[in-house]
């Protein structure tokens, strides 16, 4: 009698632990995925501010439409990517940020353009989300190698094999993008 | 590293907690014997007054902090780079936006107060903002918003409370001895007082006097030290960027002291508001600057 008892408190038991770590898994997944959300909506309020800057600092610096086209060329890539390829996204992403950085050196020979107050404000709400695009990265990656670090650990492992989690993978920062643009003239 | 500098630094900080808490009741022992003869009351009304002031601060002690520092609450369109890197820290640090203040004084210096990260608040002087790049800001709201996030917030207010209280009492015996010291009532009692009873006597007074407020002040300042290097640790983990609060510290630590800093709140600031220049170490509010940046050099 009390040998069943003990039986089924450690089934009681074993099932507890297992629902939650299975739980604990799907949270973690759930918020790396929430994370990646938070760097998409960045990308997505760039993407709407880019027209606006382009169109601002044309009428200054009339030779530097090569620059322009670039941007605008790289804004229209992004959007077509589809949203489960991080990593493209991302490559896509880095070299929108080091452009528009040229846009800004630009900025420094046209005095006018730079008392601007509307280009002031569009050069702050970019700078904004650019740190936002960063600091949301930061975010996803530290999510993911909590994630990750669950698929490896016992007793998470166990539960995370028999449900077939897929590891998932750190966004990479560039070497080029710690670096500050050089413009010469 | 950064890890361990952490889980080392929170278990001083409830060492330490744990201390003061003894330093309380044992004030409130003191004044109880030199009141009533009896010590077990004293506890009780230290503990139990104590219990109701922190409940009063603690509903609100954001708005309470900022007033008594002179702080103007300010929104995205009065500084949207401030703003903003708040928001920053608050998304990297996964925890609600603050509320942002600003101090009208050209000292660099800044502080995080509130209950716990759904009510806090964080300030910075108007010194700062103008002084600092952002990089730096980065770094200095990094720094406050590990102070938000370790729920240094409350323990800081704890102890301007706890300190509040041992002050209080003290001070109040001192009065109490002081104005009802020579009366007929007390000449009363010293004819039944024995030898040993009156030493006793003399020693409670002593200790609520002197070592009462000095050890209570000397814990809040070493929690409050402990608490720097955690902060700088977690600013680190934060921006993944020293160099940004390094060059910070060096600007905030060769700026002027400030001129209306609340006293009781100078341990919350990033860096001592009064820039102490005693003949002794041991009241200091925060670690010595090249210290600290010593410590985030290595990180």
């Amino acid at each position: 009698m009390t040998l069943m008892w003990i039986i089924i408190i450690i089934l009681i038991l074993i099932i507890g632990i297992y629902i939650g770590v299975y739980n604990g898994l799907q949270k973690s997944k759930i918020h790396a995925q929430e994370a990646w959300s938070q760097i998409d909506v960045q990308l997505k309020r760039r993407n709407d501010l880019i027209p606006n800057l382009v169109e601002t600092v044309k009428g200054y610096a009339k030779h530097e439409s090569e620059t322009f086209e670039k941007v605008v060329q790289l804004r229209n890539q992004l959007t077509q990517i589809p949203a489960s390829d991080h990593t493209e996204k991302m490559k896509v992403s880095d070299e929108l940020t080091n452009s528009l950085k040229t846009i800004f050196a630009l900025s420094e020979n046209y005095p006018n353009l730079k008392a601007n107050q509307n280009f002031l404000n569009l050069q702050e709400e970019l700078t904004n989300t650019e740190n936002k695009i960063a600091y949301s990265r930061q975010l996803y990656n530290s999510s993911v190698a909590f994630y990750d670090e669950k698929l490896v650990t016992f007793p998470s492992n166990i539960v995370a094999n028999l449900h077939h989690f897929q590891k998932m993978d750190y966004l990479e920062t560039p070497a080029t993008e710690k670096e500050v643009p050089q413009v010469k003239f | 590293m950064l890890y361990q500098q952490i889980a080392r630094n929170k278990r001083k900080t409830t060492f330490l907690l744990i201390i003061f808490i003894l330093i309380l009741a044992l004030v409130g022992a003191g004044a109880g014997y030199i009141f009533a003869n009896n010590a077990v009351v004293g506890i009780i009304w230290a503990v139990l007054g104590s219990l109701v002031y922190l409940a009063i601060v603690l509903h609100n002690p954001a708005n309470l902090v900022m007033s008594m520092n002179h702080g103007r609450e300010i929104h995205e369109q009065d500084d949207p780079e401030l703003w903003h890197i708040v928001e920053d820290m608050a998304l990297v640090a996964q925890v609600p936006m603050p509320k942002v203040y600003i101090i009208n004084d050209p000292s660099p210096n800044a502080f995080a107060t509130g209950r716990d990260p759904k009510h806090s608040a964080v300030a910075v002087t108007s010194g700062l903002r103008e002084g600092l790049n952002r990089e730096e800001l980065e770094g200095v709201l990094g720094h406050e918003f590990s102070h938000i996030r370790n729920y240094d917030i409350l323990v800081s207010t704890i102890g301007v409370v706890l300190v509040g209280v041992i002050s209080f009492i003290s001070s109040y015996a001192a009065r109490y001895v002081w104005w009802f010291g020579g009366n007929n009532k007390r000449d009363n009692d010293e004819k039944n007082m024995s030898p040993v009873e009156a030493i006793f006597k003399i020693i409670a007074v002593v200790f609520v006097f002197i070592l009462g407020p000095l050890s209570a002040s000397l814990a809040q300042m070493a929690l409050s030290r402990n608490r720097e290097y955690l902060a700088d640790a977690g600013s680190v983990e934060l921006t993944r960027n020293p160099h940004g609060l390094i060059s910070a510290l060096e600007k905030i630590s060769g700026g002027k002291p400030m001129k209306k800093a609340d006293r009781s709140s100078a341990g919350m600031y990033i860096e001592n508001p009064f820039h102490n220049q005693g003949w002794s170490h041991l009241f200091d509010t925060h670690p010595p600057t090249a210290d600290r940046i010593k410590r985030l050099e290595k990180m």
